[in-house]
Protein backbone atom coordinates (compact mmCIF):
# COMPACT_ATOMS: atom_id res chain seq x y z
CA UNK A 1 0.00 0.00 0.00
CA UNK A 2 3.15 2.64 0.70
CA UNK A 3 4.47 1.86 -2.36
CA UNK A 4 1.45 2.49 -4.36
CA UNK A 5 1.30 5.73 -2.81
CA UNK A 6 4.93 6.07 -3.34
CA UNK A 7 4.12 5.70 -7.25
CA UNK A 8 1.26 7.77 -6.71
CA UNK A 9 3.18 10.87 -6.28
CA UNK A 10 5.77 10.20 -8.50
CA UNK A 11 3.21 9.99 -11.20
CA UNK A 12 1.02 12.10 -10.31
CA UNK A 13 3.94 14.85 -9.72
CA UNK A 14 5.80 14.49 -12.93
CA UNK A 15 2.43 14.51 -14.91
CA UNK A 16 1.69 17.33 -13.58
CA UNK A 17 5.27 19.10 -13.31
CA UNK A 18 5.58 18.59 -17.02
CA UNK A 19 2.08 19.81 -17.92
CA UNK A 20 3.61 22.61 -16.69
CA UNK A 21 6.53 23.03 -18.88
CA UNK A 22 4.11 22.02 -21.11
CA UNK A 23 2.44 25.99 -21.33
CA UNK A 24 5.25 27.95 -19.65
CA UNK A 25 8.27 26.54 -21.94
CA UNK A 26 9.42 28.76 -24.47
CA UNK A 27 10.55 26.35 -27.43
CA UNK A 28 7.31 24.20 -28.59
CA UNK A 29 9.33 21.31 -29.78
CA UNK A 30 10.51 21.14 -25.94
CA UNK A 31 6.95 21.82 -25.13
CA UNK A 32 5.68 18.60 -26.79
CA UNK A 33 8.32 16.52 -25.53
CA UNK A 34 6.67 17.87 -21.92
CA UNK A 35 3.40 16.57 -23.63
CA UNK A 36 4.96 12.89 -24.18
CA UNK A 37 6.13 12.89 -20.76
CA UNK A 38 2.52 13.54 -18.95
CA UNK A 39 0.60 11.48 -20.99
CA UNK A 40 3.19 8.54 -20.34
CA UNK A 41 2.92 9.79 -16.49
CA UNK A 42 -0.82 9.71 -16.85
CA UNK A 43 -0.63 5.96 -18.54
CA UNK A 44 1.16 5.33 -14.94
CA UNK A 45 -1.64 6.58 -13.15
CA UNK A 46 -4.17 4.89 -14.93
CA UNK A 47 -2.28 1.71 -14.57
CA UNK A 48 -2.38 2.39 -10.88
CA UNK A 49 -5.89 2.41 -11.22
CA UNK A 50 -6.15 -1.24 -12.94
CA UNK A 51 -7.21 -0.10 -16.14
CA UNK A 52 -4.10 -1.66 -18.18
CA UNK A 53 -5.75 -1.25 -22.01
CA UNK A 54 -6.62 2.33 -21.68
CA UNK A 55 -2.90 2.94 -20.46
CA UNK A 56 -1.20 1.05 -23.12
CA UNK A 57 -3.57 2.79 -25.83
CA UNK A 58 -2.67 6.23 -24.00
CA UNK A 59 0.85 5.58 -24.81
CA UNK A 60 0.47 4.22 -28.34
CA UNK A 61 -2.40 6.62 -29.16
CA UNK A 62 -1.04 9.69 -27.42
CA UNK A 63 2.82 8.96 -28.01
CA UNK A 64 2.78 6.96 -30.90
CA UNK A 65 0.69 9.17 -32.97
CA UNK A 66 -0.46 12.30 -31.68
CA UNK A 67 2.80 13.60 -30.19
CA UNK A 68 4.56 12.87 -33.25
CA UNK A 69 2.23 14.41 -35.47
CA UNK A 70 2.19 17.80 -32.95
CA UNK A 71 6.34 17.80 -33.70
CA UNK A 72 5.95 17.12 -37.37
CA UNK A 73 3.49 19.79 -37.99
CA UNK A 74 5.76 22.05 -35.27
CA UNK A 75 9.29 21.49 -37.34
CA UNK A 76 7.24 21.26 -40.77
CA UNK A 77 5.91 25.52 -40.22
CA UNK A 78 8.26 27.84 -40.57
CA UNK A 79 7.15 29.91 -37.62
CA UNK A 80 9.19 32.46 -35.36
CA UNK A 81 7.87 30.99 -32.37
CA UNK A 82 9.57 33.87 -30.33
CA UNK A 83 7.41 36.34 -31.82
CA UNK A 84 4.43 34.66 -30.54
CA UNK A 85 5.37 35.17 -26.76
CA UNK A 86 5.47 38.62 -27.48
CA UNK A 87 2.46 40.66 -25.19
CA UNK A 88 2.56 36.99 -23.29
CA UNK A 89 2.01 39.09 -20.04
CA UNK A 90 -1.18 40.96 -21.09
CA UNK A 91 -3.34 37.75 -20.72
CA UNK A 92 -1.39 36.35 -17.74
CA UNK A 93 -3.36 38.48 -14.92
CA UNK A 94 -6.84 37.38 -16.58
CA UNK A 95 -5.18 33.93 -16.82
CA UNK A 96 -4.23 33.72 -13.03
CA UNK A 97 -7.75 34.98 -12.39
CA UNK A 98 -9.61 32.48 -14.42
CA UNK A 99 -7.03 29.62 -13.41
CA UNK A 100 -7.45 29.97 -9.62
CA UNK A 101 -11.24 30.30 -10.00
CA UNK A 102 -11.43 27.44 -11.49
CA UNK A 103 -9.03 25.28 -9.76
CA UNK A 104 -11.11 26.59 -6.39
CA UNK A 105 -14.11 25.48 -7.18
CA UNK A 106 -12.90 22.01 -8.20
CA UNK A 107 -11.10 21.60 -5.22
CA UNK A 108 -13.88 22.23 -3.30
CA UNK A 109 -16.07 20.12 -5.60
CA UNK A 110 -13.40 17.57 -4.65
CA UNK A 111 -13.51 18.01 -1.25
CA UNK A 112 -16.44 17.56 -0.38
CA UNK A 113 -18.57 14.70 -2.45
CA UNK A 114 -19.84 12.18 -0.95
CA UNK A 115 -20.96 9.34 -3.00
CA UNK A 116 -24.65 8.73 -3.23
CA UNK A 117 -25.76 6.01 -1.52
CA UNK A 118 -27.96 4.25 -4.61
CA UNK A 119 -25.37 4.24 -6.96
CA UNK A 120 -23.95 1.32 -6.67
CA UNK A 121 -27.13 0.10 -7.57
CA UNK A 122 -27.21 1.67 -10.54
CA UNK A 123 -23.82 0.10 -11.81
CA UNK A 124 -24.66 -1.40 -15.17
CA UNK A 125 -21.27 -3.48 -16.15
CA UNK A 126 -19.51 -4.47 -12.77
CA UNK A 127 -16.13 -5.26 -13.11
CA UNK A 128 -15.37 -8.86 -13.32
CA UNK A 129 -12.63 -10.05 -10.87
CA UNK A 130 -11.38 -13.09 -12.45
CA UNK A 131 -10.44 -11.88 -16.07
CA UNK A 132 -8.18 -9.36 -17.35
CA UNK A 133 -9.21 -5.89 -17.64
CA UNK A 134 -8.75 -6.09 -21.64
CA UNK A 135 -11.44 -8.99 -21.69
CA UNK A 136 -13.28 -7.24 -19.40
CA UNK A 137 -13.27 -4.30 -21.78
CA UNK A 138 -13.56 -6.17 -24.67
CA UNK A 139 -16.54 -8.17 -23.52
CA UNK A 140 -18.38 -4.97 -22.68
CA UNK A 141 -17.77 -2.67 -26.12
CA UNK A 142 -18.15 -5.51 -28.32
CA UNK A 143 -21.70 -6.33 -27.11
CA UNK A 144 -23.54 -3.71 -25.10
CA UNK A 145 -21.82 -0.93 -26.20
CA UNK A 146 -21.01 -1.60 -30.01
CA UNK A 147 -22.54 1.39 -31.34
CA UNK A 148 -20.73 3.58 -29.17
CA UNK A 149 -17.48 1.37 -31.01
CA UNK A 150 -18.78 1.99 -34.54
CA UNK A 151 -19.73 5.47 -33.85
CA UNK A 152 -15.97 6.17 -32.74
CA UNK A 153 -14.60 4.14 -36.22
CA UNK A 154 -16.69 6.84 -38.30
CA UNK A 155 -15.52 9.60 -36.34
CA UNK A 156 -11.70 8.31 -37.27
CA UNK A 157 -12.79 7.97 -40.72
CA UNK A 158 -14.64 11.25 -41.10
CA UNK A 159 -10.89 13.02 -39.11
CA UNK A 160 -8.75 11.12 -41.51
CA UNK A 161 -10.63 12.05 -44.88
CA UNK A 162 -11.48 15.37 -43.30
CA UNK A 163 -7.77 15.88 -42.76
CA UNK A 164 -6.34 14.53 -45.72
CA UNK A 165 -8.91 16.71 -47.91
CA UNK A 166 -7.89 19.92 -46.03
CA UNK A 167 -3.94 18.99 -46.65
CA UNK A 168 -3.89 17.36 -49.90
CA UNK A 169 -2.79 19.95 -53.02
CA UNK A 170 -2.44 19.96 -56.45
CA UNK A 171 0.03 21.69 -57.86
CA UNK A 172 -0.57 21.97 -61.66
CA UNK A 173 3.04 22.05 -62.91
CA UNK A 174 3.52 18.86 -61.37
CA UNK A 175 4.34 16.51 -64.06
CA UNK A 176 2.56 12.85 -63.23
CA UNK A 177 1.47 10.11 -65.15
CA UNK A 178 -2.10 9.52 -66.22
CA UNK A 179 -2.70 6.08 -67.28
CA UNK A 180 -5.81 6.43 -68.88
CA UNK A 181 -4.37 8.83 -71.94
CA UNK A 182 -1.05 6.30 -72.09
CA UNK A 183 -3.99 3.55 -72.59
CA UNK A 184 -5.54 5.25 -74.94
CA UNK A 185 -3.13 6.21 -77.39
CA UNK A 186 -3.61 4.92 -80.89
CA UNK A 187 -0.56 4.49 -83.45
CA UNK A 188 -2.92 6.83 -85.64
CA UNK A 189 -2.19 9.75 -82.32
CA UNK A 190 1.01 8.81 -81.35
CA UNK A 191 3.05 8.11 -84.98
CA UNK A 192 3.24 10.64 -87.51
CA UNK A 193 5.58 9.55 -90.35
CA UNK A 194 7.30 12.41 -92.32
CA UNK A 195 9.27 12.72 -95.87
CA UNK A 196 12.40 14.21 -95.32
CA UNK A 197 14.14 15.29 -98.52
CA UNK A 198 17.82 14.54 -98.31
CA UNK A 199 19.89 17.84 -98.20
CA UNK A 200 17.19 20.12 -96.46
CA UNK A 201 16.20 18.76 -93.56
CA UNK A 202 12.54 19.42 -91.70
CA UNK A 203 11.22 23.30 -91.82
CA UNK B 1 -1.55 6.76 3.56
CA UNK B 2 -4.05 5.23 1.46
CA UNK B 3 -4.73 6.13 -2.15
CA UNK B 4 -8.33 7.24 -2.58
CA UNK B 5 -10.22 8.55 -4.93
CA UNK B 6 -9.87 12.08 -4.01
CA UNK B 7 -6.50 11.98 -4.91
CA UNK B 8 -6.83 10.83 -8.80
CA UNK B 9 -9.69 13.90 -8.64
CA UNK B 10 -7.24 16.58 -7.62
CA UNK B 11 -4.58 15.52 -9.91
CA UNK B 12 -7.48 15.49 -12.81
CA UNK B 13 -8.62 18.84 -11.48
CA UNK B 14 -5.52 20.45 -11.34
CA UNK B 15 -4.54 19.48 -15.00
CA UNK B 16 -8.19 20.61 -16.14
CA UNK B 17 -6.95 24.32 -14.63
CA UNK B 18 -3.03 23.98 -16.06
CA UNK B 19 -4.45 23.34 -19.28
CA UNK B 20 -7.60 26.61 -18.86
CA UNK B 21 -4.34 28.19 -17.87
CA UNK B 22 -2.19 27.27 -20.76
CA UNK B 23 -5.24 28.43 -23.16
CA UNK B 24 -5.15 32.12 -22.07
CA UNK B 25 -1.25 32.06 -21.45
CA UNK B 26 -0.43 31.41 -25.00
CA UNK B 27 -3.42 33.23 -26.68
CA UNK B 28 -0.85 33.67 -29.91
CA UNK B 29 0.29 30.19 -30.28
CA UNK B 30 -2.43 27.94 -31.12
CA UNK B 31 -0.18 25.47 -31.18
CA UNK B 32 0.40 25.09 -27.66
CA UNK B 33 -3.36 25.46 -27.66
CA UNK B 34 -4.29 22.66 -28.92
CA UNK B 35 -2.04 20.87 -26.68
CA UNK B 36 -4.07 22.91 -23.94
CA UNK B 37 -7.09 20.88 -25.49
CA UNK B 38 -5.07 17.63 -25.13
CA UNK B 39 -4.30 18.24 -21.30
CA UNK B 40 -7.94 18.50 -20.80
CA UNK B 41 -9.08 16.17 -22.35
CA UNK B 42 -6.83 13.65 -20.56
CA UNK B 43 -7.67 15.47 -17.08
CA UNK B 44 -11.39 14.13 -18.32
CA UNK B 45 -10.00 10.98 -19.01
CA UNK B 46 -8.40 10.55 -15.23
CA UNK B 47 -11.69 11.41 -13.55
CA UNK B 48 -13.78 8.92 -15.61
CA UNK B 49 -11.33 6.19 -15.32
CA UNK B 50 -11.18 6.81 -11.30
CA UNK B 51 -14.52 6.95 -11.16
CA UNK B 52 -14.63 3.69 -12.92
CA UNK B 53 -11.86 1.90 -10.87
CA UNK B 54 -13.29 2.86 -7.74
CA UNK B 55 -17.11 2.63 -8.39
CA UNK B 56 -16.29 -1.04 -10.34
CA UNK B 57 -17.90 0.01 -12.86
CA UNK B 58 -16.29 -0.18 -16.49
CA UNK B 59 -18.48 1.67 -18.44
CA UNK B 60 -16.44 4.64 -17.56
CA UNK B 61 -13.44 3.08 -19.09
CA UNK B 62 -15.39 2.41 -22.08
CA UNK B 63 -16.38 6.04 -22.35
CA UNK B 64 -12.52 6.95 -21.43
CA UNK B 65 -12.06 5.34 -24.75
CA UNK B 66 -14.38 7.26 -26.82
CA UNK B 67 -12.83 10.25 -25.13
CA UNK B 68 -9.63 9.21 -26.59
CA UNK B 69 -10.84 8.54 -29.93
CA UNK B 70 -12.70 12.03 -30.45
CA UNK B 71 -9.02 13.35 -29.16
CA UNK B 72 -7.28 11.91 -31.38
CA UNK B 73 -9.67 13.02 -34.36
CA UNK B 74 -9.59 16.65 -32.75
CA UNK B 75 -5.66 16.73 -32.52
CA UNK B 76 -5.74 15.37 -36.32
CA UNK B 77 -8.39 17.82 -38.12
CA UNK B 78 -6.99 20.59 -35.50
CA UNK B 79 -3.48 20.32 -36.96
CA UNK B 80 -4.82 20.04 -40.59
CA UNK B 81 -6.56 22.93 -40.35
CA UNK B 82 -3.34 24.78 -39.18
CA UNK B 83 -0.85 23.79 -42.04
CA UNK B 84 -4.15 24.60 -44.49
CA UNK B 85 -4.06 27.97 -42.84
CA UNK B 86 0.03 28.35 -42.65
CA UNK B 87 0.23 27.37 -46.11
CA UNK B 88 -2.65 30.22 -47.30
CA UNK B 89 -1.23 33.20 -44.90
CA UNK B 90 2.19 32.48 -44.08
CA UNK B 91 1.49 32.54 -40.09
CA UNK B 92 -0.22 31.21 -37.46
CA UNK B 93 -1.37 34.04 -35.38
CA UNK B 94 -4.67 33.66 -33.79
CA UNK B 95 -5.33 37.09 -33.84
CA UNK B 96 -5.65 36.83 -37.73
CA UNK B 97 -7.78 34.14 -37.69
CA UNK B 98 -11.24 36.31 -37.39
CA UNK B 99 -10.35 37.62 -41.01
CA UNK B 100 -11.63 34.17 -42.13
CA UNK B 101 -14.80 35.25 -41.31
CA UNK B 102 -17.63 35.53 -44.31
Amino acid sequence: MILQAIFFYLFAGVCIASAIMVIVVRNPVHSVLFLILAFVNAAGLFMLMGAEFLAMILIVVYVGAVAVLFLFVVMMLDVDFAELRHGLLNYLPIGFVVGAVLLAELLFVVGAWVIEPGVPKTITAPIAGDVSNTQALGEVLYTRYVYFFEAAGVILLVAMIGAIVMTLQHKPDVRRQRVGEQLARTRASAIEVVKVRSGQGLP
Amino acid sequence: MTIGLGHYLSVAAILFTLGIFGIFLNRKNIIIILMSVELILLAVNINLVAFSAFLGDIVGQVYALIVLTVAAAEAAIGLAILVAYFRNRGSIAVEDVNLMKG
